[in-house]
């Protein structure tokens, strides 16, 4: 899950302001905010209270209120918006704070594929009682998706066992890949295009053509269940 | 060799651009796993994404619970929490 989470975030934050404003000067400074900003996670926060540096996107001004402001906010994974609107308080003087937040954003996961618990709740019941599973495959993305913008490999079936018993990925297994480099996380997929595992690359993709053996990919996470391809390397006797 | 249309949908999904470069030819036997879009339903189950709106109230763990019921399975987790 890691894999997918670490990935930029957007969100609609409403901000209120503690004080009247001039809209335009608001405009300015929240425009400052756009770029590398240093942030201290609140006191009530996952992380360890430690200035952080974090980058802005974008943010845009949607709508206004008398004190409230509806903001988009594009960021880099971990910024706190509450922390964000509460230093937009303070540069401007009188405070300010976080009233209500929505991601609508996550690295690949967007407001538009997004299914209600009604939703998915209706599709398991056109399966289960009425047959018909097109509701259910409208919802349920194929799990490959997560690696969109992974480096991917694509391996002979005959690799994909050992694989999924935790092997190193050796160079001859390899059919395909995208170009990556040394330390890159990189997804390996069947020529079926099922995801097998998640692992980091231990040389560079230039590397491969001239590779005839050797470890290319150490898997960090196994996805594939075992014994679902033909077991076909040589057991210790 | 030519490759899965399935694979090149992956990452126009998230518009991510990387070409494909082939060293060596080989076949896959139907035999063995399924196409990643074909799968039965029932395989789909334990091999998927839902991309869930999840209302004010409940916590995600608990979304996520709710969700690992209404499927009956044994493996569900959750990725990204807003404000802990």
């Amino acid at each position: 899950m890691s894999y997918i989470s670490s990935s930029g975030k957007e969100y609609v934050c409403l901000m209120q302001v503690h004080c009247d404003f001039n809209i335009d000067e608001l405009k300015q400074l929240i425009s400052k905010f756009i770029g590398i900003i240093y942030q201290k996670p609140p006191v009530r926060s996952s992380v360890k209270r430690r200035t952080r540096k974090k980058k802005i996107y974008d943010i845009e001004i949607l709508d206004t209120d008398k004190r409230f402001i509806l903001l988009r906010i594009s960021s880099d994974p971990g910024t706190y918006m509450r922390k964000l609107c509460h230093d937009i308080g303070v540069i401007l003087g009188c405070g300010a704070h976080m009233r209500e937040l929505r991601r609508i954003r996550s690295g690949i996961f967007t407001e538009k594929n997004l299914v209600t618990l009604q939703e998915i709740s209706e599709a398991l019941y056109m399966w289960k009682n009425c047959k018909d599973e097109s509701d259910l495959r409208k919802i349920l993305l194929p799990m490959e998706y997560a690696t969109c913008g992974m480096p991917k490999i694509l391996i002979d079936d005959n690799a994909v066992d050992a694989i999924s018993y935790g092997a190193m990925l050796t160079a001859p297994g390899i059919v395909a890949y995208q170009r990556f480099r040394v330390k890159d996380t990189v997804a390996i997929l069947t020529l079926k295009g099922e995801l097998v595992a998640i692992g980091e690359a231990d040389v560079d993709s230039q590397k491969l053509v001239d590779m005839k053996k050797g470890v290319v990919v150490k898997p960090k996470r196994v996805l594939m269940p075992r014994d679902i391809y033909p077991r076909s390397w040589k057991k210790h006797e | 060799m030519e490759i899965y249309d399935f694979i090149y949908k992956i990452d126009s999904f998230c518009n991510y651009s990387n070409n494909w470069n082939i060293i060596q030819d080989s076949y896959t036997d139907e035999k063995y796993g399924y196409f990643a879009d074909k799968r039965p339903i029932e395989v789909l189950i334990k091999n998927s994404i839902i991309n869930a709106d999840k209302p004010p109230g409940p916590t995600s763990h608990e979304v996520a619970y709710w969700i690992k019921q209404m499927f009956k399975v044994s493996k569900a987790g959750h990725g990204g929490t807003l404000e802990p």
